[in-house]
């Protein structure tokens, strides 16, 4: 995965970009069935390699394959990203110890997920039970961005095309 | 890539098993890893592939636009429909004990319509997005 990740801060052409993005994302997806996380990787994937790999390389049918050099050196947005990533390092060294069985994430409701949806919904996949029955207003709220985001797209672009079809009028 | 013969017949053996495949994760997803959203964007995905190998307008034909457009709006709808069946029948929004006479299938009936829900929006917006972007290399600028 490291290597993946210097090459694509290396590379300046976006068809290899748009491909490697493609096989971190499939070994995103390895770490996290490593974890035990199914669900997420199903969806890591699914999104992550497939569906966005395709977007990005239709986008990039609609413009140069190759990057261009910038301008000037990088030098203030590397400094503000390695600050960035200072804090983040700082912040994770008060976090609980990975796993532990004390940390505030599993004596809160998590017990109770894990216990009681069988009984109470009869669904043996709690992430499906936490995603659909507990927390379905969260659910409701990312299907409502997610039809947002369709009709965000739908509003720029189809815009556009009208009214190229009005000038040729 | 239209006159791949290959990649024409593999296509049309394999799609008609990537929908299935969704479909088990759409309606397994009660007892293993998979649900709507997956669902959703394997079916968007068969159907890329679809647009892929044998053109955009062929898979316009199968998916037309105005479908997909109620696709988008339909799955929001069923999903907030849940929620007022639920207020319909005496319990709160989106409490899914009051959808049966037992409260296990209640819910079991809950979770499924939700996830139809989440699935139909994922997929259409994935569609509505790919179409978007497809159809705008028709006209150069």
């Amino acid at each position: 995965m490291a290597m993946a990740v210097v090459v694509l801060a290396r590379s300046r052409n976006l068809f290899t970009v748009v491909v490697l993005m493609g096989i971190y994302s499939f070994l995103m997806a390895t770490v996290l069935v490593a974890l035990d996380a199914v669900d997420v990787a199903m969806t890591e994937a699914s999104v992550g390699a497939g569906i966005s790999t395709v977007l990005l390389l239709g986008a990039l049918h609609l413009c140069k394959s190759e990057e261009t050099k910038p301008l000037r050196k990088p030098w203030l947005p590397l400094a503000v990203s390695a600050s960035a990533v200072g804090m983040l390092v700082f912040g994770t060294l008060d976090l609980p110890e990975f796993s532990d069985p004390t940390a505030p994430i599993h004596t809160h409701v998590a017990p109770r997920y894990l216990n009681e949806a069988m009984r109470e919904t009869g669904v043996p996949n709690v992430v499906t039970a936490v995603l659909a029955s507990y927390r379905g207003y969260d659910t409701l709220g990312e299907t409502t961005v997610i039809f947002t985001a369709g009709v965000g797209v739908i509003a720029l672009l189809r815009r556009r095309r009208n009214t190229k079809q009005d000038k040729t009028k | 890539m239209r006159h791949n013969l290959v990649l024409r017949v593999i296509a049309k053996l394999l799609i008609p098993f990537i929908l299935l495949f969704a479909l088990y994760v759409q309606f397994h997803g009660d007892f293993g890893p998979g649900g709507g959203f997956q669902a959703g964007v394997i079916i968007a995905a068969a159907i890329i592939f679809y647009a892929l190998i044998y053109g955009v307008e062929a898979a316009r034909r199968a998916m037309p636009d105005w479908l997909v457009e109620i696709m988008l709006a339909g799955g929001v709808l069923i999903f907030a429909g849940v929620g007022l069946v639920g207020l319909g029948l005496g319990g709160n929004y989106l409490d899914y004990f009051v959808l049966d006479s037992d409260p296990v299938h209640g819910q079991h009936r809950g979770i499924f319509w939700v996830e139809v829900g989440v699935a139909v929006t994922v997929s259409g917006t994935m569609l509505k997005i790919f179409y978007m972007f497809a159809s705008r290399g028709r006209h150069p600028e």
